[in-house]
């Protein structure tokens, strides 16, 4: 072993194994009483993805024997606190690790968001010390009993995405499900995503194309702003063989909403756009269903 | 982040399109000479992803076109290049020659050149998943890629910084932690293009503001710095991008076009100029 010059690399190398090895039973512990875990995922930024993230997290949450958990590891850009109308909230440390803001009663949130003292800060960290806060807030976290844990994700595949994936890898993620526009330039992001997925073995649950048609308030005639030159992800799911579960039009609803921190699900129940989450919502539900966590035995430690 | 490099020559670079020569040299930046002939830099950043940032690089060099500028484009996004297809240039090879990468030219009269990762990709649906040391460039968000871009492109100073958002606070809010990092890094700011601004619906011309509104504003005014424009939802922009077709020229009547000119003339009046 390494005397007063400190390890070897081997021993280093070793040592950063086993303490990711002994890291990932451990998030798989504290995750045990978290029976369904969906990762949200796009390839692009500015497709919605957050915004879905909260939407599924209140969706779910309508149900109050539902219990659900909101994780925001977007550690440069935490949307979610500000469109849960949770700015400005702390984090407190108790005996069994990190409390989560609770919204509701059966509605936790946790973000790096939180952690900032002022919105004008900026988070410039290094690749291990954002691998550090993804580690720590999927292992210290205290989520209690969940029915549900929505983990929203920075765009693109970066460490970020690697780090959570590894790190969950022994606790049974259910699937992802990958946020699009119509847009070519888009999609192109979106098979990428879907590569990643398929290189670390992670199900995709389905795609859901956001921004999709613009319906005028005024003459309800319909533009699309961002058209499907490729025949946007109807065309991509058919390709590849993967579930569409829904497309949401373009709502100046949905953006009011997030600005205000709360959900449009709730503002504008009967607008087209509230209806297409609403028939996601089902669908990642039943394919949650068709997924039960396996009874695992217990080893003694 | 892109930076956009208006590459009025003073005389010191070869003649571009020479068969003997390489052109201008977008390459290991830490080499002198290799932007000695780049009177402009311009990063532009947003700090939240989507925001149209490629968009709006893309359009600026290409109203720089028009305004009889040579344009040269970085795109330093390693997760999701767009600009190749924005310029119809996606499937170019890059070539090498002595003094680093030579960029793509995207024009026959060759005065907007680029250089991509998108270019380095052999599959167009690879994922690329780049871990720590290997990236020395950046995509949105504020992280160790952001600081390395800068502090690279640091000694071919002054740079001027181009910040974009959307009408929505949560993208202000991003783009606040943006205006942060430049003021720490000491990037002079041109001033913020609020993107997305509104829709004119064509059948009846109401105006809605989809993706909210005045964001742009406050956050300029919030920050101390110049307000350059908001750029409108325009289906024809979208569309030309899609389809890498040149917006400025061939869609003066479109709703953006007058938007995109006025941002592009206040960069060529206000980026600061290399002293040389």
């Amino acid at each position: 072993m390494g005397g007063a010059g400190g390890l070897s690399d081997s021993d280093r190398q070793w040592s950063e194994e086993a303490f990711s090895r002994r890291t990932i039973e451990e998030i798989k512990e504290k995750l045990k009483t978290v029976k369904h875990k969906i990762l949200v995922l796009s390839g692009k930024g500015g497709v919605g993805k957050s915004t879905f993230s909260a939407h599924l997290a209140h969706g779910l949450a309508e149900d109050e024997n539902t219990q659900v958990a909101l994780l925001d590891i977007d550690i440069c850009g935490p949307s979610i606190p500000k469109m849960m109308g949770l700015e400005g909230e702390q984090v407190h440390q108790s005996g069994s690790g990190w409390s989560p803001v609770f919204l509701e009663d059966n509605l936790g949130v946790m973000s790096v968001g939180f952690l900032l003292s002022s919105p004008d800060d900026a988070v410039i960290w290094r690749g291990p010390k954002k691998n550090g806060m993804i580690k720590q807030f999927l292992r210290d976290v205290d989520w209690g009993e969940v029915d549900y844990l929505i983990v929203d994700t920075p765009p693109g595949t970066s460490d970020e995405h690697l780090s959570a994936v590894q790190y969950l890898s022994a606790a049974h993620v259910d699937g992802a499900v990958i946020i699009t526009t119509p847009q070519e330039v888009s999609l192109q992001d979106v098979r990428k995503e879907i590569s990643f997925c398929h290189k670390v073995k992670l199900p995709i649950i389905g795609v859901v194309e956001n921004m999709s048609v613009f319906v005028c308030p005024k003459c309800k005639k319909e533009s699309q702003i961002f058209p499907p030159t490729t025949g946007g992800a109807e065309v991509l799911c058919q390709d590849l063989k993967i579930p569409l579960l829904g497309k949401v039009p373009l709502d100046p609803h949905i953006g009011k909403s997030c600005d205000k921190g709360q959900s449009f699900l709730i503002d504008a129940p009967d607008s087209p756009a509230a209806l297409a989450y609403r028939g996601i919502i089902q669908k990642i539900q039943e394919f949650c269903g068709l997924h039960q966590p396996k009874e695992e035995h217990l080893i003694s430690s | 982040m892109s930076a956009c490099f208006p590459l009025e020559s003073a005389g010191s670079q070869p003649p571009l399109g020479s068969s003997t020569t390489c052109g201008p040299r977008v390459s290991e930046l830490t080499e002198a000479g290799n932007l000695a002939g780049v009177q402009h830099i311009i990063l532009v950043l947003s700090g939240k992803g989507g925001v149209g940032k490629s968009t709006i690089s893309t359009e600026l060099a290409l109203a720089l076109r028009h305004a009889g500028k040579k344009v040269g484009i970085l795109d330093v996004d390693l997760c999701g290049p767009s600009i190749p297809r924005m310029l119809r240039a996606q499937g170019r090879a890059v070539h090498q020659c002595d003094g680093g990468w030579v960029p793509v030219y995207v024009d026959q009269e060759q005065s907007i050149c680029l250089m991509s990762v998108g270019f380095l990709l052999e599959n167009p649906d690879e994922a690329v998943v780049w871990r720590g040391p290997k990236k020395n460039d950046t995509p949105p968000g504020t992280s160790d890629e952001h600081m390395a871009t800068v502090d690279a492109l640091r000694p071919y100073g002054p740079l001027g910084a181009l910040v974009v958002t959307t009408p929505q606070a949560v993208s202000v809010g991003d783009v606040r932690r943006e205006l942060t990092f430049c003021r720490k890094t000491g990037l002079r700011v041109l001033g913020v293009v609020e993107n997305m601004s509104g829709f004119v619906c064509p059948h009846c011309a109401e105006c809605t503001s989809i993706f909210s509104r005045g964001g742009g504003e406050e956050l300029a005014s919030h920050a101390g710095v110049p307000f350059l424009g908001s750029v409108p939802l325009d289906p024809e922009l979208t569309k030309s991008l899609e389809e890498g077709r040149d917006f400025i020229r061939e869609f003066p009547e479109s709703p953006a076009f007058p938007a995109l000119l006025s941002i592009a003339q206040k960069v060529l009046i206000e980026a600061p100029a290399r002293v040389p």
